[in-house]
């Protein structure tokens, strides 16, 4: 007979505890109710910005390298080689391929910038002068490409025809990197318009400042531009082969288009005179380990987050069992399984936890992520980002609901336990 | 021993003793208790005297310190707390001194909830909630809940909670302390009615008047069975 009580009991309830919870959920204090949902959105959010932030602040790095910097496909030449043989064959079947859209080449060459070359230094006196690479671009094809016209922060980006000027990146001048330090020097006192002399090996020209870059990219922001056809000269190089090619794909090919870029060329055996990489590839690595770091860093906060919600929680539902304690005395003099009691808060927590997350959600990806997007928090070495992916946000869903559930369950429970009478009689 | 089958409850022997620090206090010190089927039996007795104890105990609330109860022919005593539960649910009804109603159910769902605990669908437990709850007279009070009705009517839908699943005894504690006269005439007069029925309810009162209404009082006086008519 107790099997067959039990049983009885058992069967329903799952059917009673919701029956209890939507009662209780929707007759509860509205202010209550939102204050509970209130605490749970924005432990979710401390869940997914928190961490987002973090890592979008290296993610946005990323995405800058790929737009601003390699661009999609990036080919460079060997390390034992001086050039990347074969550069027309490259590129004639490049542009060839139905997911490019554009690429550009570099002469690139290593040289230094000289901005105090007119006048006899003292004996002690420090030159005002940087090493740097000298990049090469086609003035039109690079802004297609990289876009660096929109990275010109003062002065104006370089006109085609232009052989006297040059674009310094903002990292070689001290006004815009105000840094002294052993080992690291920076041009002071230059201005746009003022003449400077690059010099690369034995080769030296006299050129005019144009305009100063930050893209936030080191490759950009350590580095001069100038024509190609100069740097060419510069570096001496006799063939038409280049330093550097970067492809962009089209927008419809950017997911899968590098790869298949890649083994294309592959298959034509341009490896044997060229280095090719996606740009996922030719991430530094010191941005992959800042990823990985941040990540973890982001997941730490992101656990204490949860422990917090599971205490808030814990917390809500124990004082909310402990002043209906009566009650739930009163459930089980009547009859009403232990389960049924339990299973009514579970799913209330549920309930906070669920609304919570969706209004999250909402404010996440109504609001948050498009707005970081367009307004990007101004980090010096990168333009923050949330970076919140769909299914990373889901798993902290799923988290912050087991947690709840368990953090409801735990003092249903111990509520529960207590004696029938001694509930039901305040004792 | 198994008591008689004319015996719905049969307590043997029964104690209870409350602890408190090294203070002992022997609350029933032996009661031997019996009602029989369809009988209303009336537990009277002084504050203290042990009345709503020995309510408690066969009502399966609380557990004895030492004795043995029946409860239609099974010994309950030995029940763990689950198959107490579940006991409860199918044999026994409830009305307790302060209501004792969910204060977020309406009457119409404090009467349904041990009826769907039973199995029963929400709709057929809303019907015959109302059909229990027409017979004591709130058929206008369905939606209402308890913070909305009187005192008596509050009573009124504890009584129709504790019948809506035909228990085979009903235990009532001091129902009618918490109300008016009219209310608590009426209270009994539900219960004179179910008993007509064929009800057997066993209530705890400490008014005498009220108790004369049962069919036999059972007197408890410092923790045992004084008198019994």
């Amino acid at each position: 007979m107790a099997l067959k009580i039990k049983a009885l009991g058992n069967k329903n309830a799952w059917r009673v505890g919701f029956f209890l919870s939507y009662r209780q959920i929707k007759r509860a204090n509205v202010w209550t109710t939102a204050l509970i949902i209130a605490v749970m959105t924005l432990t979710f959010l401390n869940l997914v910005v928190v961490t987002g932030v973090l890592v979008g602040l290296i993610q946005s790095s990323v995405e800058a390298q790929r737009e601003r910097g390699t661009s999609d496909v990036v080919i460079n030449k060997l390390d034992q080689k001086t050039e990347i043989e074969n550069t027309n064959d490259i590129v004639n079947v490049a542009k060839s391929l139905p997911q490019v859209q554009a690429l550009s080449m570099h002469y690139v060459g290593s040289g230094t910038l000289n901005a105090d070359y007119r006048r006899k230094l003292r004996e002690d006196e420090k030159p005002n002068k940087v090493p740097s690479t000298i990049g090469g671009i086609d003035p039109a094809s690079e802004d297609g490409i990289t876009h660096l016209s929109n990275y010109v922060i003062e002065g104006n980006y370089l006109q085609e025809g232009d052989t006297e000027g040059v674009l310094v990146g903002a990292n070689l001048v001290y006004k815009y990197t105000p840094i002294e330090v052993t080992g690291f020097s920076t041009l002071k006192n230059v201005e746009i318009g003022q003449k400077v002399k690059i010099t690369v090996g034995k080769n030296s020209k006299e050129v005019i400042i144009r305009g100063f870059v930050k893209s936030k990219v080191d490759n950009n922001d350590f580095r001069i531009f100038m024509l190609n056809s100069e740097v060419r000269k510069l570096i001496g190089r006799q063939s038409a082969n280049v330093d550097e090619i970067s492809i962009k794909m089209k927008p419809e090919y950017k997911e899968d288009g590098p790869l298949e870029v890649k083994r294309i060329l592959l298959n034509n055996g341009f490896d044997e005179g060229a280095k090719i990489q996606t740009w996922q590839e030719a991430e530094p690595k010191f941005l992959l380990d800042i990823a990985a770091t941040f990540g973890m860093l982001g997941n730490l906060i992101g656990s204490i987050g949860l422990v917090v919600a599971s205490i808030t929680i814990f917390i809500v539902i124990f004082v909310n069992a402990l002043t209906r304690r009566k009650f739930i005395g009163i459930l089980k003099g009547i009859g009403v399984h232990p389960k049924s009691i339990e299973i009514s808060y579970i799913i209330q927590s549920i309930f906070y936890a669920v609304v919570g997350s969706a209004i999250g959600l909402v404010i996440l990806y109504g609001f948050l992520v498009p707005f970081i997007y367009a307004h990007p928090i101004n980090f010096p070495f990168s333009d923050g980002i949330l970076y919140a992916p769909l299914n990373g946000t889901m798993i902290r869903v799923f988290a912050l609901i087991i947690t709840t559930v368990i953090a409801g369950f735990i003092p249903a429970r111990m509520i529960v336990k207590k004696n029938t009478l001694d509930a039901i009689l305040g004792r | 021993m198994k008591p008689d089958e004319k015996y719905i409850i049969a307590a043997r022997e029964l104690k209870k003793s409350f602890i408190d620090g090294d203070k002992i206090t022997h609350v029933l010190k032996g009661i031997n208790f019996e009602v029989k089927r369809g009988e209303f039996v009336a537990i009277i007795g002084r504050s203290g005297a042990g009345k709503s104890t020995l309510l408690y105990q066969i009502s399966m609330l609380d557990h004895p310190t030492s004795g043995e109860i029946y409860v239609d022919g099974e010994n309950v005593s030995k029940l763990d707390e689950e198959d107490r539960v579940a006991f409860r649910l199918r044999e026994l009804g409830y009305v307790f001194q302060d209501y004792a109603l969910l204060p977020d159910l309406t009457a119409r769902e404090n009467v349904a909830v041990p009826l769907i605990m039973q199995g029963r669908s929400i709709a057929e437990a809303y019907e015959i909630a109302e059909k229990m709850l027409s017979r004591v007279g709130l058929s206008e009070r369905f939606n209402n809940l308890p913070s909305k009705l009187s005192g008596g009517e509050q009573q009124r839908v504890s009584i129709a909670r504790a019948i809506a699943h035909e228990p085979k005894i009903l235990f009532a504690d001091e129902p009618t302390a918490n109300l008016d006269t009219e209310s608590s005439a009426l209270v009994l007069q539900i219960f004179l009615e179910l008993h007509k029925q064929g009800q057997t309810i066993v209530m705890v009162t400490h008014e005498e008047e009220y108790a004369r209404a049962a069919q036999r009082i059972v007197k408890i006086k410092d923790g045992v069975v004084a008198k019994g008519e």
